[in-house]
């Protein structure tokens, strides 16, 4: 099992990503440059956070034209595991891997808070080990977070169960109060049709242990590491 | 030949800094101001050569693939003496 984390000119949580992997996970792990054109023999790649070409146009539009993100797409389209954190979120959207889009929060405001997310569904390799329902601590920090999309596109994420995260209160009450940055429905996190790529706002990656004031994050990554070390006996 | 792309949030989308703006300007004191849309814009410079059609036809598909997020924005095409 082998997982990728792309650096695009920007990103700041590359090495964040590449810790829990390298290091809580214990599992191999590269950096991709973003000049790349080819992935290698990876089953898993992460988009990392950050703010790729200085969020020049807009947060994850220039990232998108980046050549390594045609090895993306085809990886993604071949049924390899892809997860956007933060800006990677931004540029899944924008790159149209998943639908809809990251606008300025409601507020205006850059938001660097620990919030509270709950876990809608558990079909997916992101979040087999989590309970439907879980509640997970788990800090943001991003401008433009504020999910968007059209009714049509809303109906059929709810309709085929891809919301995978939605903001709430510690209780899990999906509430407005609960909603830091104005997202449509509180949505946090979704996924694609084929449940292979995830894109989120909330930083996994920076809450896998117990020092960083919370390992919630850490049960997604192990997910990911048991379904593909599954997928590698079978 | 120049040209001119305008990108602004969809009518049906929140612009937030557009109020923000608003409200700094009422509090300056300006009155009769009733809304402030924010946006984008893009001044082009195309190719000597290109006829109209074929530049507006580049313009439109550069400003919806590139320029625009087609989800949250609208756009629109100027190009210099075509009326259009």
């Amino acid at each position: 099992m082998k997982f990728g984390v792309v650096v695009f000119p920007g990103s700041n949580c590359d090495h964040d990503a590449y810790h829990v992997i390298s290091k809580v996970l214990g599992q191999p792990v590269d950096f991709i440059w973003h000049k790349q054109t080819a992935l290698g023999d990876y089953d898993a790649v992460i988009l990392p956070g950050g703010f790729s070409y200085g969020d020049y146009l807009r947060a994850g539009a220039l990232a998108r034209f980046s050549p390594i993100m045609g090895a993306v797409r085809e990886f993604a389209a071949r049924g390899g595991f892809v997860l956007g954190i933060c800006n990677g979120f931004q540029i899944l959207c924008e790159s149209g891997l998943l639908p809809g889009a990251l606008m300025r929060n409601r507020g205006r405001r850059f938001l660097c808070q620990f919030v509270h997310v709950r876990v809608e569904a558990t079909d997916t390799p992101f979040t087999q080990l989590y309970r439907k329902g879980q509640v997970l601590h788990l800090p943001i920090a991003h401008g433009e977070g504020n999910y968007y999309c059209d009714p049509g596109t809303l109906a059929e994420l709810r309709r085929e169960n891809r919301i995978i995260f939605r903001y709430c209160d510690a209780e899990g009450n999906v509430t407005e109060a609960a909603n830091p940055n104005g997202s449509l429905d509180n949505i946090a996190g979704i996924c694609n049709r084929e449940r292979n790529v995830l894109g989120m706002m909330p930083h996994p990656e920076r809450a896998s242990e117990e020092i960083l004031g919370s390992s919630d994050g850490r049960a997604l990554f192990q997910s990911l590491a048991l379904v593909l070390a599954a997928m590698t006996r079978e | 030949m120049r040209a001119t792309v305008h990108v602004t949030l969809k009518r049906s989308v929140l612009d937030p800094q557009g109020q923000a703006i608003h409200q700094a300007v009422r509090t300056l004191g300006y009155e009769g101001i009733r809304e402030i849309r924010q946006g984008k814009y893009f001044e082009i410079e195309l190719e000597e050569g290109l006829s109209p059609e074929r530049a507006r036809a580049l313009l439109e598909r550069l400003a919806h693939e590139v320029l625009a997020n087609p989800v949250l924005e609208e756009y629109w095409v100027e190009i210099e003496g075509d009326a259009r």
